[in-house]
């Protein structure tokens, strides 16, 4: 444990990230600036004109060219990062599909903010949600700290996989909230990482090869398969990778789940990011009444923790599952879906309610959060669900 | 051509051993094939640098075959041949 040269320091989210980003030194960074993340670039530009990085630093005209270049860059064997939010997200779509098809490592961090329209620059969840099966590792962050130290596991584990990888934070409410952040040296951040080993090279002139070949209905399918097999053997990397962080620098950073109080909890709220952390406040409150509730939060939604969900949450009464977006299939948001399924196999499961809050930065107050456990506890006591789905901070 | 498991597949979809082309014989695809005259051939070589394929081999400056395992038919050569040397005739099956 080497915690004597551990700093705190003042940052926002994107400062946190950018960084981490300049202790990654990685070899690319190609982006085009979107609120609510545009300051990561805009800070680490500067790191770049400073030269306190080697970077190649390519500032494009639109995120469809950047997360392009991210992608020629890392099959010629790069360490290569980029960061966006919202439409900047949904330019790059069809080229997200690339990037893990042809499992190239990519770390993006995302500024969570909502799609159009109409139009808004604030948070939720709808832009990441939207890319949830382009086949990218998704990691949501609660807090500036968490951004900083998942960006370094997620540029080791989107190494390790040969898969790209997504680290998001809550736009303006993480993106821009300056919280104290616990930073390593610069050296142990590289030491950590180390260099990367590609799959493949483009550069490599000895050895010539064929990237992104056309695949009919002869070989797609096999292909998509073997991407299935990737992101599996993903889940045991993850856990490792943040396994050998939190010991080699003696910190407790959750890699797929953070439980608080779930043990011995009878109603429990499934949350991500920002939101959890109101949560856990409405949970201190509840507990010194004696009442049994706690959460759980989700930070990796792809791969899906499925199996750890299901042992977490099998002995409880009621679950309550936390959506900062919409899917227009009148169930609910998309985690209680995917929830819902994931404990479906279960012979005895607990309620499941969908709630849907926080929408295009709507304020998630204590407030709200006690509501949400009112109205889990009434589902328990009368141990029935009457709404699909609970729209939470509305106007009626 | 006996197709891959998934697991036999490159990551990647990377193809390896490059190049493949000359394994992947495009002339199965033609309805027309061209029909040489070579009386009437020049050897002005507009075919050879027409040619999509590089189906038209050429030894000292005179053309000595048509390779039609890479012949897709698509009649260009005899499109842009000045004596009609060259006529596409269509396949028999």
């Amino acid at each position: 444990m080497k915690t004597e040269t551990k700093k705190i320091v003042a940052k926002t989210g994107n400062e946190a990230a950018a960084y981490a980003m300049k202790q990654i030194n990685p070899d690319v960074v190609a982006a085009y600036p979107i609120t609510p993340s545009t300051e990561i670039i805009q800070i680490f530009s500067k790191y770049v004109a400073d030269g306190e990085v080697d970077t190649e630093f390519i500032p494009v005209e639109s995120e469809h060219s950047a997360i392009s270049v991210c992608i020629g860059a890392s099959t010629g064997g790069a360490r290569v990062m980029t960061a966006t939010s919202s439409q900047g997200l949904a330019l790059m779509h069809e080229i997200l599909y690339i990037a893990s098809s042809f499992r190239l490592p990519i770390v993006m961090i995302v500024g969570n903010r909502a799609l159009s329209g109409p139009i808004n620059i604030h948070c939720d969840h709808s832009d990441t949600m939207g890319s949830r099966d382009s086949g990218w590792i998704q990691i949501y962050c609660e807090n500036a700290n968490e951004v900083y130290h998942t960006i370094i596991n997620a540029v080791k584990i989107s190494e390790k996989v040969n898969l790209p990888c997504m680290v998001m934070m809550d736009g303006f409410i993480v993106t821009h909230g300056m919280e104290n952040v616990l930073i390593l040296e610069d050296e142990e951040v590289r030491e950590f990482l180390g260099k990367r080993e590609p799959l493949y090279s483009i550069l490599d002139l000895k050895n010539p090869i064929t990237v992104g070949p056309l695949a009919l209905y002869d070989y797609y399918m096999e292909h998509k398969r073997s991407q299935v097999d990737a992101i599996l053997k993903s889940k045991k990397i993850i856990s490792d990778v943040f396994e050998e962080y939190n010991r080699k620098f003696g910190l407790s950073i959750p890699s797929f789940i953070e439980e608080y109080f779930l043990d011995d909890a009878e109603i429990a709220v499934i949350a991500m990011s920002s939101a959890s952390g109101t949560l856990k406040e409405a949970v201190d409150l509840l507990r010194e009444k004696g009442e049994r509730v706690g959460i759980l939060r989700l930070k990796i939604t792809r791969p899906f923790p499925y199996e750890i969900l299901r042992k977490k949450l099998e002995n409880l009464k009621v679950v309550g599952v936390m959506d900062r977006a919409e899917t227009f299939s009148t169930m609910g948001g998309p985690v209680s879906i995917e929830v819902k399924a994931a404990l479906y196999s279960l012979i005895k499961r607990p309620l499941i309610q969908s709630f849907v809050f926080g929408l295009g930065g709507r304020e998630f107050s204590l407030e709200d959060a006690i509501k949400v456990f009112d109205i889990l506890k009434k589902i328990n006591k009368e141990n029935k669900l009457e709404e699909e789905f609970i729209y939470i901070g509305l106007r009626e | 051509m006996k197709l891959k498991p998934w697991r036999e597949l490159e990551e990647g979809a990377v193809i390896k051993n490059v190049p493949t082309s000359l394994k992947y014989k495009t002339g199965e695809w033609k309805k027309e094939s061209p029909l040489f005259d070579s009386e009437k051939c020049t050897h002005c070589l507009l075919c050879w640098l027409y040619c999509p394929d590089f189906v038209i081999k050429v030894k000292d400056g005179k053309i000595y075959k048509f390779d039609l395992d890479y012949c897709k038919g698509c009649g260009i050569c005899s499109k842009v041949c000045p004596k009609g040397a060259i006529l596409m005739k269509e396949e028999k099956i």
